[in-house]
């Protein structure tokens, strides 16, 4: 006992020792001393406020101002991306600016970029029209050509020569001239030309033929260009259209049709003279306005690269203020309206530094009046917080998925670091794509500075968090291969000589009669001659199925063990009387007996059927063992086994429920009345206080909860290790898989003398080993071997009802914004 | 094959089911409504819906906010949800999805071709047009002169047209008759929805059968209380109430010939559902009897996610949403006017 006591601290083994905390700040150190404490990163708040709504806070407006920021930060943002650039910190970055001043920049910027914009949108809408302008007059004259094709040519020359003397002073001023159809040449025939987008075609031209009762004449075509839609930004498809129609009626019906569907319309004069004139001057201008256009982006792009140098860092700013006044909003004012108080969690270790951080504070901002920082009491249980680094971290998280630990609960990531590839590795054991593993684990652990920094995909996120898991996972295959001797389910010699010869040089009769031993036993793994005989799976499931049971019975034990020292250090000697024990009993009574067999039938080569043993020890325990028996005395020490496992199980049944109600019995013996209340806060102090028990004790919920405890734990002993058996099934597919990729596949293949077949057979082998073997069947491997842990291991001591120490960090917050 | 549906269900719907039933624990709760009333600005309310699922939608919003801002984005959450729900959906979950909207798609057409009546510009119009009820040719409506016009020109290809055959007349436009397009429209539409539904069966038929009548019944009680005092026949009114719900026929009788509201009243307390609504309100008063109705609206539409395996959910989803924007409507309106007294008045809570 002593002995344990003095053991050195693991580090990982226990969460940090925290302490409740609180802050006493002057308001005008306040903003720093948080600031201050953010970079740190060591302090979790409480929220002291809780029962206020977020608009009424005391630094509300400053949260508001905040979030005002980071819209319009979002806005330059966007308008960077629409724009194509990329937002690249400037390396020369300019000094820091404070707050007021980054607000009035930002609200200048904002003002001068909308500003820009909308002028651009309006240049673009002038754009657009003359653009439209000008398919329609270009489609529209081919209608109206083909449609007065020959009739009407003498009749055009002439009225060409009427205008030609014309000097077409108003042409200019034709964009903004009503709509006006053209001339009624003959037979009162007019026309409306226009364009509209092409999805909406086809309602238009059937609402055109409704209203007017199919006296209409539709003719489309579409439009060479697509054209900008200003509203959505993209490039939308139009499709010119003209309509002849007669009667005013009809005019304004299609007007306010043409109007309804956002088709806009423009007039095309029918004269070839005049439309060819319009259209060189809607060229000009239009080729005029391309360059306007031109300088406004130019001008824009330049305004926005500037604002996308310094983006990101004052995003980061923004965040941060928005943060530290949130912060803010979680104290309390105290009495005098003069200091801030502010309660939280932290480590021990980090008192002094979060003292001299608050000491900076006061100092940088002047104050006259220091912070008050002191240890104070605090009734609920304390955050979970393990201290890990780069290579633990992912190994934390996967313990921490199942549950977060209680306060200083004994950590199982402390063992899984180890056990955890293991039990994967005895289910990959193959040693040739162990080091494919290896290789994409390199790989990324080389990579570890370049990737880090960038954004991934999910899946490469979860693949790059978990590289050192996935190293390990490769190294412990390696091993285990070696040990199964596979690569690519192909064995070798690289131990040294098989122990098995043939019997005579012809060796003709090796897989009917078999082989003779020769030489001393192969000195490593599996000999591979057993490959390809006739024995060899018999061999390797006895094998494997006997490795995965004593593999589970160790990490069971493993794990009873560390409920033992739950109990020591949360000083709770009824659960080592009355649980540690009576479960060790149990579970090495029948299952550590069990294992001892088999290193015993190992050792010895005897051929005693261990089923037969471990079955007839329950049904007729005084029979005599046999054959089947492995050394003296064991019918005895089989009677005895059982008799422990039998007496253990009431063991751990009966006895606690009851001492615990003698215990509150005795403890509230005559104190009938309740505590006062000025003396809970005392009691309230220690963990395992009186007064809990008083409030929470109930025999029969305690007694029921035992029960489940117990049964769990007998039924959970049998289940759990034929769980184990699960490291032995995934091995043997394992191995069968790829040993049905490399013969079916590879060796078929390479069979023919055709170089194609081979070829093929190449690939599909390949693409077997990386997709099914490589990545499903690690998939499978790595969730078996989670399984194992989180149930079989950790249900024998692990709470994981704790709660994630979450200090206020800046570190913590560009995490939560990608 | 009723009382089978768990069986079948979640084949086709278990996925939206699930969506809907997501959607709706995102639903506003009394404490956020709570927290809404005592906001002091219109900011403040962009704050605390910030921090529900409306946050997305309003957070690029500038500053100086109107309460059309906010109603307009929290609808687009609505029709966001609804577009995806329905664009998921086989039959016939679509076509009842479809139903849902066609409500709006009356009231649209109504506000259009009332406006157009009064000259107003069409493009105005269809920003105040509910985004649900948009279909391709709306705007087109404004180019009718009468109802067969209407009809001819633009409903017939909506799914509206079917229930236009009551009221193909060609008389002009005017207040009333629109009106009472609306209605017999309405009628038309319940009443097909309603045989839809029936046609469904199961829990869905069940459900839908009790929430669509008390919609009928709501319509007869208001088409009763707005037609007292106008030139409506008993028997023009008795033709717009829809043939089914807890008041047809009988009920539908009485409240043909009644007079004023204390009639009306002494019609609805006959059925024990209705008499507790009225029951709340004091003789002679009907300015509170929407809010009644709202409220047990609210109450049936929760009870319709007590049941799984039915389409009701949605239906009911879909309302609580828009009774949920029309109280955020409320209380904006109320703290933007300082009115903050009577924020009470309409707000209906819905948990």
């Amino acid at each position: 006992m002593e002995y344990l006591d003095n053991l050195p601290p693991m580090d990982l083994m226990r969460s940090e020792k925290m302490t409740f905390v609180q802050l006493i700040i002057p308001v005008e150190s306040a903003h720093r001393a948080i600031s201050y404490l953010g970079q740190l990163g060591l302090l979790q708040f409480r929220d002291l406020n809780d029962e206020k709504s977020p608009f009424q806070r005391t630094f509300v407006n400053q949260v508001k101002r905040c979030a005002e920021m980071s819209r319009k930060l979002r806005f330059f943002k966007d308008q960077i991306h629409k724009a194509g650039l990329l937002p690249s910190p400037h390396p020369a970055s300019q000094p820091d600016i404070e707050l007021e001043e980054l607000e009035m920049q930002l609200a200048e910027h904002e003002h001068e970029l909308i500003e820009m914009n909308s002028n651009t949108e309006k240049l673009q809408q002038t754009y657009n029209e003359l653009l439209e302008f000008k398919m329609v007059l270009q489609k529209a004259s081919d209608f109206l050509v083909s449609s007065r094709s020959n009739s009407t040519v003498q009749e055009r020359e002439m009225v060409e020569n009427v205008y030609s003397n014309d000097d077409y002073a108003d042409t200019a001023s034709l964009l903004e001239q009503e709509m006006q159809p053209g001339p009624s040449v003959q037979s009162g025939v007019r026309f409306v030309s226009g364009i509209i987008c092409k999805s909406k075609v086809l309602t238009f031209e059937r609402m055109l033929f409704r209203a007017t009762r199919g006296n209409m004449f539709f003719n489309q075509a579409a439009a060479d260009d697509q054209i900008l839609d200003p509203s959505s930004n993209e490039m939308v498809e139009k499709t010119v259209f003209v309509v002849f129609f007669s009667g005013e009626q009809a005019r304004t019906k299609i007007l306010k049709i043409c109007e309804a569907f956002g088709a806009n319309c423009y007039p095309v004069p029918e004269d070839v003279t005049k439309r060819m004139q319009i259209t060189r001057e809607v060229s000009s201008r239009l080729s005029e306005l391309e360059t306007t256009l031109d300088a406004g982006t130019r001008h824009r792009d330049k305004a926005l690269t500037s604002i996308g140098f310094q983006l990101v860092k004052w995003m980061n700013m923004v965040g941060r203020e928005k943060a530290v006044y949130d912060t803010l909003n979680m104290l309390n004012f105290d009495v005098t309206k003069k200091c801030l108080v502010g309660e939280g969690w932290c480590p021990i270790f980090a008192k002094t530094k979060i003292q001299e951080a608050l000491q900076r504070a006061t100092f940088d901002s002047n104050s006259q009046v220091g912070i008050i920082f002191h240890v104070m009491d605090a009734v609920e249980s304390p955050p979970t917080y393990f201290r890990t680094n780069r290579f633990t971290s992912a190994f934390q998280e996967i313990v921490d998925a199942y549950g977060v630990a209680n306060y200083q609960e004994a950590n199982p990531a402390v063992y899984t670091v180890v056990t955890f590839p293991f039990l994967f590795a005895v289910m990959f054991g193959d040693w040739g794509h162990g080091i494919c593993l290896l290789l994409g684990a390199l790989v990324l652990i080389a990579r570890e500075r370049k990737l880090g920094t960038q954004k991934l995909g999910s899946f490469m996120e979860m693949l790059f968090g978990g590289r050192y898991v996935l190293l390990l996972m490769s190294i412990f295959s390696i091993y285990c291969g070696l040990i199964y001797n596979e690569f690519f389910s192909v064995p070798f010699h690289i131990f040294g000589e098989s122990a098995y010869k043939c019997r005579d040089s012809s060796c003709s009769d090796a897989r009917s009669i078999g082989l003779i031993k020769s030489r001393d036993p192969y000195p490593f793994g599996v000999d591979p001659s057993w490959r390809g005989s006739r024995t060899e799976l018999p061999f390797l499931n006895s094998l494997k199925m006997k490795l995965s049971i004593l593999l589970g019975v160790v990490q069971m034990n493993l794990g009873i063990i560390l409920s033992y020292f739950n109990a020591r250090f949360f000083g709770n000697s009824l659960d080592i009387k009355y649980q540690f024990v009576p479960q060790m009993i149990f579970l090495n009574c029948l299952f550590g007996y069990l294992s001892l067999l088999i290193v015993i039938k190992w050792c010895s080569g005897s051929q005693a059927d261990l089923y037969h043993v471990m079955i007839y020890m329950f049904l007729s325990p005084f029979e005599d063992l046999g054959e089947n028996k492995l050394f003296w005395g064991q019918g005895v020490l089989q009677v005895i086994l059982l008799l422990c496992a039998v007496v253990a199980v009431p063991w751990m049944l009966f006895p606690k429920p009851f001492i615990l109600k003698r215990l509150h019995t005795e403890r509230f013996q005559g104190r009938t009345y309740g505590l006062l209340g000025t003396s809970d806060m005392k009691i309230d102090d220690e963990p395992d206080s009186a007064r809990q028990h008083q409030e929470d004790f109930n025999f029969s919920e305690e007694f029921v909860h035992q029960m489940i405890h117990s049964i769990e734990f007998v039924l959970g002993a049998v289940s759990n290790t034929a769980s184990y058996l699960r490291l032995w099934a995934l091995s043997l597919a394992h191995s069968e898989l790829s040993t049905v990729f490399y013969e079916k596949v590879l060796l078929l293949a390479w069979g023919y003398e055709n170089i194609i077949i081979r070829l093929v057979g190449l690939a599909v082998f390949a693409f077997a080993t990386a997709f099914i073997l490589l990545m499903m069947e690690t998939l499978s491997a790595f969730l078996h071997a989670l399984r194992l842990h989180w149930v079989e291991f950790q249900n024998k001591f692990y709470h994981g009802d704790g709660y994630k120490f979450r200090p206020f960090s800046f570190a913590s917050l560009t995490d939560d914004d990608d | 094959m009723y009382g089978f549906e768990a069986l079948t269900f979640n084949i086709h719907s278990g996925y939206l089911e699930a969506i809907v039933r997501g959607h709706r624990s995102g639903l506003l709760t009394a404490a956020d409504y709570n927290n809404l009333c005592q906001c002091e600005t219109l900011d403040d309310i962009k704050m605390h819906l910030s921090a529900t699922e409306y946050g997305p939608y309003l957070q690029n919003e500038p500053s100086p906010l109107h309460t059309t801002t906010i109603v307009e984005k929290c609808t687009l959450k609505l029709v966001d949800e609804y577009k995806h729900m329905l664009s998921q959906a086989t039959e016939p979950l679509s076509t009842f999805l479809q139903y849902i909207t066609y409500g709006h798609m009356i009231d649209n057409v109504v506000l259009i071709v009332t406006g157009t009546l009064h000259e107003r510009d069409v493009h105005e119009l269809l920003e105040k047009c509910h985004p649900l009820g948009m279909f391709d040719s709306i705007a087109t409506l404004a180019v009718a002169q009468n109802m067969r016009e209407l009809y001819r020109l633009v409903l017939v290809d909506t799914p509206l047209a079917p229930y236009f055959s009551e009221c193909i007349t060609s008389e002009d436009l005017d207040d009333m008759n629109i009106e009472i397009m609306r209605n017999t429209l309405y009628k038309a539409y319940l009443e097909d929805f309603y045989d839809f539904c029936q046609k469904l069966g199961g829990a869905t038929a069940e459900i839908m059968s009790d929430l669509l009548a008390f919609e009928a019944d709501r319509r007869a009680v208001n088409i009763t209380i707005n037609s007292i005092g106008t030139e409506l026949t008993r028997d023009d009114r008795r033709k717009l109430y829809s043939n089914f719900g807890l008041l047809y026929p009988y009920g539908h009788e009485e409240l043909a010939v009644c007079e004023d509201i204390d009639q009306v009243r002494g019609v609805m307390e006959k059925y024990p559902p209705y008499q507790t609504i009225f029951a709340k309100l004091s003789y002679g008063e009907s300015q509170m009897l929407d809010k009644a109705f709202y409220e047990e609206e609210v109450k049936r539409l929760c009870l319709a996610f007590e049941q799984q395996f039915h389409y009701g959910v949605f239906f009911a989803y879909m309302r609580l949403r828009e009774q949920e924007i029309r109280n955020l409507m409320w209380i904006s309106e109320c703290v933007a006017q300082n009115q903050k007294s009577r924020v009470h008045d309409s707000v209906v809570f819905i948990f």
